[in-house]
């Protein structure tokens, strides 16, 4: 029997689970070892539960989703949430700083007829997780290293470094020594292969915090690189705004 | 007494995003419609508010991860065209190249993913590959090559990171845009090879009359830019939208829908497209559709699988007209300072017409955001085509009648990721 496997979506773009799609030359040796059970934008082919891995996209952002979340644990034997809305809440997370009544009366004409939980949050504050796969969106070369370590029973290998270090094997020049860009990369998760940094940008936080990130010494240097408060609180208030540490640096607390 | 029955299918597969449908009919009689969407709303347009003009493109790209160029593209003509920054020329050419890969990787992905395993009766690529392994190969070479050249030009094909409003971070020289010459030449023959493929398949005779509406350039099939045009004799500058076009938050339909002010359903996407500009296609795409059988209109939403396939012929050739012609700009981009006011901008995504709308004060800082996407504007019109198809079809039992409409509205390839943030939230799974 081939493992089983599912994919879910909550609050999202779709395109963590389009990378799946993505993987193009992989696609076909990918469904010859794994028995795809359910997975909607793909098939309409269903099969029950439960299942031996689920992946899952997007943020709880509503008292259904809450649920639906519990049932599709109780249903997964191992559960990996893919990207950086599952991870961490998303860019839809910025509604946990503010009135997410006020942001309905923006966005729609009939706020009466919404139902909408007053954050976005990630799956791990849910349910247990066994594996959270970061990026906005997640890289696919990484998708399948962890698929192919879940198959074979063995721990996958996805560094926890910084975008630095992968500036640094790519030989790529640092832009904030090099032209004063401000650059989130000292801070954020390595899994990208610096892909802004070599199109002479700035990282801009994709893969989330790294572990233990520094950001009070970057702070002060995206200051000095003439960046006001509001430049450096937006710059980590984007797609994984609701991460602790982007969070404290944001100043939100 | 007449018999009662309620077709539903809680949650539509093989489409993006989170759908529902609800058919009630009684006797041959449909009595209602519904094409319900239960993707939880996200709110860009109100936390766009108070971000620098100069984030709209990476903000907005995150609505959507298969068309997130349409909304970087549309984002970045708003704030040009508000600032009276007028790009450079190559830069504008680049820009329409990562189009086409977009439209070559979405096309490609809807053709032999999502749509086609209706007409040949699998209920997915993957279990289609097992009979038909050389045509699923073909597709996801396809789309690959889409995915190649959105990864060139954009950094990665999924949320690119290399456009910016004024040009791009850092634009590519003469010969690393070569390298994918060879790769299109083989993507335009798959692409041909794709219209003999679903022109063969089998169609029922179908045709929608509502308007038509797409963008419009005198000298090209338009993509990145242009007039808003329509089969109703509208032709406007894309200030002028919301004058003829408006949205409505209607609770029986849990949606907002645009429609024409004043009331009327109309379309955008490719049988828009094809209908209003089919003699401005590349040579090539013109030569195949002829040979599909297509004529100069084609307002069949089936057949729509045929238009997909000739636009990405035209993708393919004009991709390879685009990196033939390159010349490498002088600079990547062009520096834009804010201006206070209102700007308006326009492109033309896969499924068809993205309109943005921004506010923005002298600092350039987001005052306002207004967003419309495709499947907004063409929900109306597959709820239409819908109730049409259940009326014809009263004689099918219920699986087939639920597999006929599933099919009716995959025709239209609704974003429901895209749609989101407009749409109603009334959470009920049967």
């Amino acid at each position: 029997m081939k493992p089983t496997l599912a994919v879910w979506k909550f609050a999202s773009c779709d395109g963590c689970q389009l990378t799946i799609l993505d993987l193009e030359d992989d696609l076909l040796a990918l469904t010859g070892a794994i028995e795809i059970s359910d997975f909607r934008e793909a098939t309409s082919a269903v099969v029950e539960g439960p299942y031996d891995l689920s992946l899952v996209e997007g943020s709880i952002t509503t008292p259904h989703d809450a649920e639906r979340i519990q049932e599709i644990r109780r249903n997964s034997k191992a559960l990996i949430t893919i990207g950086a809305c599952a991870t961490s809440g998303g860019i839809q997370a910025l509604r946990n700083f503010a009135d997410v009544d006020e942001f309905t009366r923006v966005v729609y004409a009939s706020p009466q007829y919404i139902s909408t939980l007053a954050t976005s949050t990630p799956i791990s504050d849910h349910v247990s997780v066994d594996f959270e796969l970061r990026g906005c969106p997640i890289d696919k070369r990484q998708l399948l290293e962890l698929v192919s370590a879940f198959l074979i029973g063995r721990k996958p290998r996805i560094p926890t470094t910084s975008v630095c270090t992968e500036c640094k094997r790519r030989g790529v020049v640092c832009v904030t020594v090099a032209h004063g860009t401000p650059c989130l990369g000292p801070v954020t998760q390595a899994g990208c292969g610096a892909l802004c940094p070599a199109y002479n940008r700035g990282c801009f936080g994709c893969f989330g915090p790294m572990e233990s990130p520094n950001t009070s010494s970057l702070i002060p240097l995206l200051r000095r690189l003439g960046r006001s408060d509001t430049d450096v609180e937006r710059l980590f208030s984007t797609f994984n705004a609701g991460s602790e540490p982007f969070r404290k640096a944001a100043g939100h607390g | 007494m007449a018999r009662r029955r309620t077709i539903v299918t809680d949650y539509l597969a093989r489409v993006e995003g989170e759908g529902a449908m609800t058919v009630k009919l009684v006797g041959d009689k449909v009595e209602h419609v519904e094409l319900r969407i239960f993707e939880p709303p996200r709110f860009f347009e109100a936390f766009l508010r108070g971000r620098s003009f100069l984030e709209s493109p990476d903000i907005t790209a995150r609505i959507c991860g298969i068309c997130p160029v349409a909304y970087q593209t549309s984002a970045v003509n708003a704030m040009e065209s508000l600032c009276g920054v007028e790009v450079p020329e190559p830069i504008r050419q680049l820009r329409r190249l990562l189009y086409f890969g977009e439209w070559i990787e979405s096309h490609a992905l809807h053709v032999y993913m999502l749509h086609a395993p209706d007409f040949l009766g699998y209920e997915s690529a993957i279990e289609l590959a097992r009979d038909a392994p050389a045509a699923v190969e073909r597709g996801l070479a396809l789309k690959r090559t889409g995915n190649d050249v959105m990864t060139l030009v954009g950094g990665r094909e999924i949320h690119p990171i290399n456009v910016r409003v004024g040009g791009f971070y850092r634009t590519p020289s003469k010969r690393e845009l070569r390298t994918l010459a060879a790769p299109l030449e083989r993507a335009l023959e798959a692409a041909r090879e794709t219209v003999r493929w679903t022109a063969g398949f089998e169609f029922p005779e179908r045709t929608v009359e509502c308007d038509l509406v797409a963008l419009a350039q005198p000298d090209a099939y338009a993509i990145e830019n242009g007039r808003i045009v329509s089969s109703g004799g509208l032709d406007l500058a894309p200030a002028e939208y919301e004058e003829h076009f408006e949205e409505l938050h209607v609770e029986r339909s849990n949606a907002l829908q645009s429609q024409l002010r004043g009331g009327g359903t109309y379309l955008c996407g490719p049988l828009a497209r094809y209908t209003l500009a089919s003699d401005r296609l590349s040579p090539g795409a013109r030569e195949a559709a002829a040979a599909a059988g297509l004529g100069s209109e084609c307002r069949d939403p089936f057949r729509s699988i045929v238009v997909r396939s000739v636009e990405l012929v035209h993708a393919c050739e004009e991709s390879l007209r685009l990196i033939e012609a390159y010349e490498e700009p002088d600079a990547p981009f062009v520096e834009v300072e804010p201006v206070a006011g209102t700007g308006y901008g326009v492109s033309e995504a896969p499924r068809g017409l993205l309109y943005h709308r921004y506010r923005i004060d002298a600092e350039g800082t987001i005052l306002e955001a207004k967003i419309v996407p495709p499947t907004s504007q063409n929900q109306l019109a597959i709820e239409d085509d819908l109730r049409d198809v259940v009326t014809r079809n009263t004689s099918l039992d219920d699986d087939a009648l639920r597999g006929l409409c599933e099919q009716t509205i995959r025709n239209y390839d609704p974003c429901i990721s895209c749609a989101t943030h407009f749409l109603e939230l009334d959470v009920e799974r049967k």
